[in-house]
């Protein structure tokens, strides 16, 4: 399958990642290569086999509806390039 | 004879016996980073520290009586500590401290371990088999520094290898533990899917993470497997399965042990000196009296497929967090485009925060998510993990164990492989199917080429069958002598341990 620059860029701004020009030269060649590779997954017969998506056997776990302590919320704010009050400060959505 | 050649269990046993203290072992840790860290780089962000190592604090209450005793446990870039950074060797991720310690950390300070600030060099966020894609730059091999260390535990691998540190915690998605223990001739393992808490693991494919140790000798990763294993309610993928004390599975017998050899693993392409020294390793286990059979895992060939497609789907949507919203860095680009100000905020972010390998693997499996393409690529790939389990399900209805090379080649140069994603993919080729089928493996050396590069064997058993693993492991390593060998780091004499 080929892959072309409009996917790459299209799948990138989807991911929300920007990239040069140059960036996205390279990664359809490289994307390309890789997806040729696994297209090598086409050859098996699945039609009779269910999908693995983890290895144990458990499905939503759920806890008890109790409150439990908190991190510390400066220790937690600490991290944020933006912060102000007991809030994350980002850009202005509504424009 | 210095202290940081010595194993954990070697350690612990002249402090209860008061030969050294806890800070004797810190002082020669110390010494030795100093002296060799230039050159391997097994840490990061050293520069501008004052004192490397901090100091231990022995006199809290049950010190004495602990399990682990001042023991100094070096830890991967991308597992938690609380107060002291944690960056995955992004850039994204600068300054990052996190406000809580992973479970594993916990586990360990709770049985006395001195957990080392300073943590190991890794692959950006795991994202790699060579340790090259780390922000910090590669870690080089201590058996010769022209060559990578794998990855992408790079770091911890290093860090045993070359003496800087006596135990070490890494993880591993395809092979980040095992790969890198077999390029740096140490022991590396994988445990069962569900076994270790992966709380406080900053997440790469939910699915095939796990925890595990890199050590000197199979015995200290059987001690740390015992710390570190168990039920975690903030992790509800662990398991609640009792932990068993696995020193008591370090037997040195294993007559009458079946060891299945997969025909899949010894296929062209796979350097022809590990594949000697694998053979002649599996030979040792026969003579040793283990039964050896030949055995096939058929669906072998498409793990690499399969792992490229759910790890990277996995990781896309793990990685969406980076956003530079509530950690790390915030680009300050205001380049206008036709996004909104916070999608651009986030797009800039990204962009300038993820290196090339990250940028690759989070648009591949947004790409496999999207559109159009889920059934033919994420859902056909996990419909194949399922044929891949059941070879192995099949497999141990005959044997107890199965033995295979690591990794296909030894250690390869630094920049050999980095500008070829596919073939650097492809030397993940025989560990990748542990994770896909959650079972527990560990590497162990068992030779050197005639370069005097390390190779690893690796052994797989059921789920939660940990045990199997220590008792083969433990049984080669005590009937030969691969694992007491030393590097000579750049005309810096290496000392073999007695």
């Amino acid at each position: 399958m080929a892959i072309d620059k409009e996917t790459v860029s299209y799948v990138a701004h989807l991911a929300r990642i920007r990239l040069s020009e140059r960036e996205l030269d390279l990664l359809s060649r490289q994307l390309e290569d890789i997806v040729n590779f696994i297209d090598k997954l086409k050859e098996i017969d699945i039609l009779a086999v269910k999908p693995t998506s983890h290895v144990l056997p458990i499905k939503n776990l759920f806890r008890e509806d109790k409150p439990t302590k908190s991190l510390n919320i400066n220790e937690v704010l600490n991290n944020a390039p933006s912060q102000r009050d007991s809030f994350f400060v980002v850009p202005k959505i509504i424009e | 004879m210095n202290l940081n050649e010595l194993t954990a269990h070697q350690l612990l046993e002249m402090i209860r016996d008061r030969q050294v203290s806890q800070l004797d072992v810190l002082d020669s840790l110390r010494r030795r980073i100093e002296q060799v860290e230039p050159q391997i780089r097994a840490y990061v962000r050293l520069e501008g520290r004052g004192d490397i190592l901090g100091c231990i604090d022995t006199s809290v209450d049950g010190f004495e009586s602990s399990e682990l005793r001042g023991i100094p446990v070096s830890i991967k870039d991308n597992i938690c500590t609380r107060g002291y950074n944690t960056e995955c060797c992004s850039r994204i991720l600068q300054g990052f401290r996190p406000p809580y310690h992973a479970t594993v950390v916990k586990k360990l300070i709770d049985a006395g371990a001195y957990v080392m600030q300073i943590k190991n060099n890794m692959d950006e966020f795991a994202f790699g088999s060579s340790t090259e894609n780390s922000c910090f730059g590669p870690t080089r091999n201590p058996w010769d520094l022209e060559r990578v260390v794998g990855g992408s535990s790079g770091g911890c691998a290093a860090a045993i290898a070359a003496d800087e540190a006596v135990v070490a915690l890494g993880s591993d998605t395809g092979g980040s533990i095992r790969q890198p223990a077999s390029f740096c001739g140490v022991v590396g393992l994988k445990p069962t899917y569900g076994r270790v808490s992966r709380f406080g693991l900053i997440a790469f494919a939910s699915s095939l993470d796990q925890i595990g140790p890199i050590t000197k000798d199979v015995q200290d990763a059987a001690l740390l497997l015992k710390i570190i294993a168990g039920y975690d309610p903030l992790d509800s993928t662990s398991v609640d399965m009792p932990v068993p004390d696995y020193t008591q599975a370090l037997i040195n017998d294993i007559k009458h042990i079946k060891i299945g050899v997969p025909q899949e693993y010894f296929i062209e392409g796979i350097d022809e000196q590990v594949r000697e020294i694998t053979l002649q390793a599996i030979e040792k286990l026969r003579q040793l009296g283990a039964q050896v059979y030949d055995i096939s895992l058929p669906h072998t060939e498409y793990a690499v497929p399969v792992y490229y497609i759910i790890a990277t789907a996995e990781a896309s949507s793990n990685l969406a967090r980076f956003d530079g919203v509530q950690y790390g860095i915030r680009s300050t680009d205001q380049n206008p485009g036709i996004d909104n100000k916070i999608i651009q905020m986030y797009k800039t972010t990204r962009g300038e925060g993820f290196g090339d390998e990250v940028k690759r693997r989070v648009i591949l499996g947004t790409f496999a998510l999207s559109y159009g393409y889920y059934e033919a690529y994420y859902l056909r790939a996990q419909k194949v993990r399922t044929m891949i389990r059941e070879d192995f399900e099949r497999a141990f209805n005959t044997v107890d164990c199965i033995v295979t090379p690591t990794s296909p080649s030894v250690a390869f140069k630094i920049g050999e492989k980095i500008q070829n994603p596919l073939q650097m993919y492809l030397s993940d080729i025989f560990t990748i199917s542990a994770n896909l089928a959650g079972i527990p493996a560990i590497s162990l050396p068992c030779g050197f080429t005639d370069k005097g590069l390390p190779v690893g064997l690796q052994i797989l058993a059921r789920g939660f069958n940990e045990e199997m693993l220590f008792r083969v492991a433990y049984t080669y390593e005590q009937n030969t002598e691969w694992h007491l060998r030393k590097p000579e780091i750049n005309g810096i004499p290496a000392c073999n341990r007695s």
